[in-house]
């Protein structure tokens, strides 16, 4: 076949009414601080993964949030769980705390 | 006895006609409609205490009992200024003299069917914020198809931040008045889930702040940080939105059952003719100019004339009544000026 260099992209659209946010409802019943964030991503600001990589707390909260799973699985193991977010988050949210229990849900989870 | 009209019989006019009363003067308040207290009849409760909106309404209503002169259904048609005064004519050709004129002429709700794309007007289950608040007053919120919403988003800065819509600026109550809005639902119906989009959350008031923490944590209130491109209707009625999730960066469709627009303020349209007559500054968005933003904040630039209240730019209740008490010093100074510089007037006459 004559390869022309034509493909499908994905959808970029997140669909809210199709995600189920299963992992979201789950960190919610561990760590219900998780519902203190305000995405203001000081967190993210001096996050040693997210020097070296596109890691981001503050984005796998917002996915966690829509029910973009796929991503989280992508993304939450690039965290090892130093805790750095902890002290800078400035309303107290147990973030490594969410961390671990997102990367306990994907692993847990085999529908993600 | 000197005398004052007050044009306005909402919040600000209410407040300052008792306050001005009080000191002594002769004061005339002036009401378009046939009742005083403006838009806040239209209010079910008030952020961020969430204070029902009568309680206030009732208070205003008891002060102005003091021996003030009220019209209601009265409009102004024309005003004259001369040297001694105001010369002022009302509709049903009435007529009344005032040595100082205080503007509490408040705002007018942005028309949310200008905003076509939103769906106002046409799609069954797009109501603005005053619709909700009359929802509210009435016991209970149901769409059009008589269902109680389970999925409810709410869209921030409708009528505001948007130079297309003729709105430059910040309407600044409405952020709160979502937040407040949004916990009130979520106790009327405990199993719905409810959106706030939003462009920034201004939540410059005491308390303010405090509130919204509660919508996250306490009525799990999910904000997302977008404005609304346009909604659709779906053939059962429902809405499709779409949003870009700005904080993902990537864009967003959701369907609910109920849309909110969270409308703004604009400068009240029925103002115009007092504007021309008296010759008074507007500002580039429309509201009244204040002769200094920081040390005359209620004086315009015709002196005699006052202005308080929203007629000024958006304001909250609490700012406005803390106007009317500035500004009744402010006329009280203004006509003990007046009297002081005819009396040397005169004298000088005499030499």
């Amino acid at each position: 076949m004559i390869e022309f260099g034509y493909s499908i992209q994905s959808n970029r659209q997140i669909d809210f009414d199709r995600n189920t946010r299963q992992v979201y409802k789950y960190i919610r019943r561990k760590e219900p601080s998780i519902d203190w964030c305000m995405s203001c991503g000081t967190c993210a600001s001096g996050c040693t993964a997210g020097y070296a990589s596109d890691f981001s707390l503050r984005r796998m909260i917002l996915l966690a949030r829509r029910g973009e799973e796929k991503e989280i699985r992508d993304g939450i193991f690039r965290c090892r769980l130093c805790g750095k977010c902890l002290n800078a988050c400035p309303r107290g949210v147990n973030t490594r705390n969410i961390i671990y229990w997102m990367q306990q849900a994907v692993k847990n989870t085999q529908t993600l | 006895m000197k005398s004052i009209a007050v044009i306005g019989g909402g919040v600000a006019g209410m407040e300052a006609a008792a306050k001005l009363s009080k000191m002594g003067f002769s004061v005339t308040l002036i009401e378009k409609t046939n009742q005083l207290g403006g838009k806040l009849n239209k209010w079910h409760a008030l952020f961020p205490s969430r204070r029902p909106a009568d309680e206030v309404l009732n208070g205003l209503k008891t002060r102005v009992q003091l021996g003030i002169n009220i019209l209601l259904n009265t409009e102004v048609e024309h005003i004259e200024n001369d040297d001694d005064g105001f010369a002022i004519a009302l509709n049903q050709n009435r007529m009344i003299t005032a040595h100082a004129i205080l503007l509490a002429t408040g705002f007018d709700i942005f028309d949310a069917g200008k905003k076509e794309e939103y769906g106002h007007g046409i799609y069954d289950n797009v109501i603005t914020s005053v619709e909700l608040e009359k929802a509210f007053r009435s016991g209970a919120v149901k769409t059009l198809q008589g269902k109680t919403p389970k999925k409810i988003a709410f869209i921030h800065c409708v009528g505001s931040r948007d130079e297309k819509a003729g709105n430059p600026h910040c309407s600044k109550v409405c952020c709160v008045t979502g937040v407040k809005q949004a916990i009130e639902l979520k106790e009327m119906i405990p199993d719905s889930e409810i959106y706030m989009f939003y462009l920034d959350l201004r939540m410059f008031g005491r308390h303010f702040e405090e509130l919204y923490k509660e919508a996250q944590v306490k009525h799990h209130i999910q904000f997302i940080r977008g404005r609304l491109s346009e909604a659709f209707e779906n053939q059962d009625h429902t809405v499709m939105i779409k949003i870009e999730d700005t904080l993902i960066a990537r864009p967003l469709k959701m369907n609910v059952d109920l849309l909110v627009l969270l409308v703004g303020m604009q400068p009240s349209g029925s103002i115009n003719k007092i504007i021309h007559d008296l010759e008074l500054e507007k500002e580039k968005d429309g509201f009244l100019k204040q002769a200094d933003k920081h040390l005359a904040p209620h004086k315009t630039n015709i002196p005699g004339v006052f202005v308080i209240g929203a007629a000024s730019g958006p304001k909250t209740i609490e700012e406005t009544v803390n106007e009317a008490g500035a500004v009744t010093f402010e006329i009280a100074d203004y006509l003990q000026n007046k009297i002081a510089t005819k009396i040397l007037k005169n004298e000088n006459s005499f030499i």
